[in-house]
């Protein structure tokens, strides 16, 4: 029981972790007769939940504001994408370019790493210039870096490589939903392991003041810049598995709007929260794929209004939204706190009940059972 | 008596301001010494020029007897500039650091206006300080092969808090503590980076005199437990000659006057600099 106690927390992290993945399992097992809208919700939810805790550690742990993520994720997808793609068909997939400059294929793994290496080295050069830049400034030089990584990968000059403005096609990839959720399950531990470490303190240092975090021995260039390469590496695998999950590979797919939705998702789940990031990225992708899809299709909630519900009317709504939770929930649903079932229990026996009696004055259930 | 700070001609001119002029320091082994001087007179720009928050137009700075900081005027500031010794320092080699080399070279500063952590408790900000003589790298870091250094870190870092007074409020957020624990809790992270000459920056501004009393006992407490130099500017009057060995006295970025405190009362340039007076002449 002692040792229940002393890892209370960690333990119902643990829980809730192997919750999701059992929950991920059963919906592999059950294969074909899961609706597809929910398979393709779990795939994506996973690789972005990845993406925006990467993106997180960069803007919420380190106090950089980068918009580049698109831009890195984009370099790993292609580095996955042009690595994996097997010797043997690489005719079919290049046939533009006589089968392509490249005429070997490594195995997924190692894929898969280098699609986090590559960009890492991208986002080391990059680094070293742009992070003299604050706030703002940053912003629009990694955007500016994510728009010219994208024209470049579509540059005819490297066509013979990146297939330019064809799509990449062929390579292998995961078919069940667990894989997407191992690798992106143990990237964000990683994460989580490097921010309660003291250089995560480090991080959190200079996102408080730059100035102390230095005066206290801090060295702010090395830890930037260590911080926006571990960033990157983990958004370019988050970008492999994208492709993964595309299945083709266009570079125009990785716009600077999806920049925006990772920074979206990592608002509303809270700044500073990696537990909020992953709920965040489940919450945004449920509704984009699934609950308000129908916004599009001129039915919703059994409501037919062709006129109203038509295509592009759900960004509409999602708009709405983003400027309600903008305007009144600015800390996002975690804020910087962590996941915590104390408060999350507190909430549903206390907290509610104490505002029902307050609108009602009537006797609810958690009363009595108190 | 071995000298800790030595700072020759420090000059610094922005633009054609000459914030600090020819600036000539000395800080020994063990000394409490007092930078004083009227508002706007440059003392927290000499701080900010010898932590390396600004680099310096002219002069040297030496700590334990090693020249870290030098620099000549250059480039545009070579036509512009104002200050005394212009060539002294053309010949020798310009030497430059950033402030956190700084630090690790011993010197550990706080702040004029606080500048803890805001998002930390009072604890992690003591600890975070601790990350500049850590031993471990990003590797044995992430995968808790340092959980040796971690414990021996925390097991300091409380040990720091006990003897500062600050334990029983470790776990609150460093900003919702009372202002003057604020600055305790800025001397005590400053102390976790384990220097041995210690730069307060007004430490008793916005105190008021029972909070000033309090300060200027835990200054000597912790010169004489942690075996520190200490170099400090204040506007406190009482706290500078209860607790200075010595004094410096600059208005207008130079130096009126120095010596104890005894002399510095009842010198008359520093009187005139204070409270004005009609210079017969």
């Amino acid at each position: 029981m002692e040792f229940l106690k002393k890892y209370k927390k960690q333990l119902e992290v643990v829980a809730a972790v192997l919750l999701l993945f059992v929950v991920i399992v059963i919906v592999d097992t059950l294969g074909n007769s899961v609706p597809r809208v929910i398979v393709s919700v779990l795939k994506k939810s996973c690789i972005y939940a990845l993406i925006a805790v990467s993106l997180n550690l960069l803007n919420g742990f380190t106090g950089l504001f980068s918009l580049g993520q698109a831009g890195f994720m984009l370099i790993g997808a292609y580095t996955y994408a042009i690595l994996t793609i097997p010797a043997g068909i690489r005719e079919g997939v290049y046939y533009m370019y006589d089968g392509g400059a490249l005429h070997f294929s490594v195995p997924l793994i190692v894929g898969l790493i280098l699609a986090g290496v590559v960009p890492a080295i991208f986002a080391y050069l990059i680094g070293l210039p742009v992070l003299k830049l604050k706030s703002d400034y940053l912003a629009i030089a990694t955007l500016g870096f994510a728009e010219i990584v994208r024209a470049l990968i579509q540059w005819q000059g490297f066509a013979p490589v990146t297939n330019g403005s064809i799509s990449l096609l062929k390579y292998p990839y995961f078919k069940k939903i667990w894989p997407f959720a191992l690798v992106a399950g143990i990237c964000i531990l990683l994460i989580v392991l490097l921010l309660k470490s003291t250089y995560g303190r480090a991080f959190k240092a200079i996102r408080d003041d730059e100035i102390s975090a230095e005066a206290m021995g801090i060295n702010l260039a090395k830890h930037k810049q260590m911080s926006f390469v571990i960033s990157s590496f983990f958004a370019g695998i988050g970008g492999a598995l994208l492709a993964m999950y595309q299945t083709s590979l266009t570079a125009t797919a990785f716009t600077s709007a999806m920049t925006y939705e990772i920074l979206l998702i990592v608002v509303i789940g809270g700044i500073g929260s990696i537990t909020g990031s992953v709920l965040g990225s489940f919450l945004f992708i449920a509704c984009s794929e699934w609950w308000l899809r129908n916004l599009d299709s001129g039915k919703f909630l059994g409501i037919s209004l062709p006129t109203v519900f038509r295509s592009g009317f759900r960004l509409v709504v999602f708009s709405v939204v983003i400027m309600v939770i903008v305007l009144f929930f600015r800390k996002g649903i975690m804020g910087e706190r962590e996941l915590d079932v104390d408060r999350i229990w507190n909430f549903f026996t206390k907290k509610i009940p104490a505002f029902v009696k307050s609108r009602f004055g009537k006797k609810t259930e958690g009363e009595k059972a108190e | 008596m071995k000298n800790v700070l030595h700072i020759q001609d420090l000059t610094m001119q922005f633009g054609g301001v000459v914030a600090v002029n020819n600036l000539t320091m000395d800080v020994n082994e063990g000394e409490i010494v007092a930078l004083i001087g009227p508002n706007g007179a440059g003392k927290t720009t000499a701080f900010n020029a010898i932590t390396g928050l600004y680099e310096p137009t002219n002069g040297e700075i030496s700590f334990e007897g090693k020249v870290f900081l030098r620099n000549t005027p250059r480039g545009k500031m070579k036509k512009q500039y104002l200050g005394a010794e212009k060539d002294t320092y053309a010949s020798a080699p310009v030497l430059r650091k950033t402030p956190d080399r700084i630090t690790k070279l011993g010197m550990a500063r706080t702040f004029q206006n606080i500048r803890l952590f805001k998002s930390m408790t009072v604890f992690e900000n003591v600890l975070t300080a601790m990350h500049m003589r850590k031993t471990s790298n990003l590797f044995t870091a992430t995968f808790m092969l340092n959980a040796k250094e971690e414990k021996a870190q925390r097991a300091k870092t409380e040990e720091l808090l006990k003897l500062l007074d600050l334990y029983d409020v470790k776990d609150e957020l460093a900003t919702s503590l009372p202002y003057g624990k604020q600055r305790h809790l800025e001397i005590a992270r400053a102390l976790a980076t384990e220097p041995t000459l210690l730069l307060l920056d007004e430490p008793a501004a916005g105190m008021n005199p029972q909070e000033t009393a309090e300060l200027t006992a835990f200054i000597r407490r912790i010169r004489d437990d942690f075996h520190l130099t200490v170099l400090l500017i204040e506007h406190h009057m009482n706290l500078v000659m209860d607790i200075s060995d010595r004094i410096y006295v600059i208005n207008f970025g130079k130096e009126i006057a120095k010596g104890t405190p005894a002399e510095i009362q009842n010198n008359e340039a520093v009187i005139e600099a204070y409270l004005g007076g009609d210079r017969v002449e």
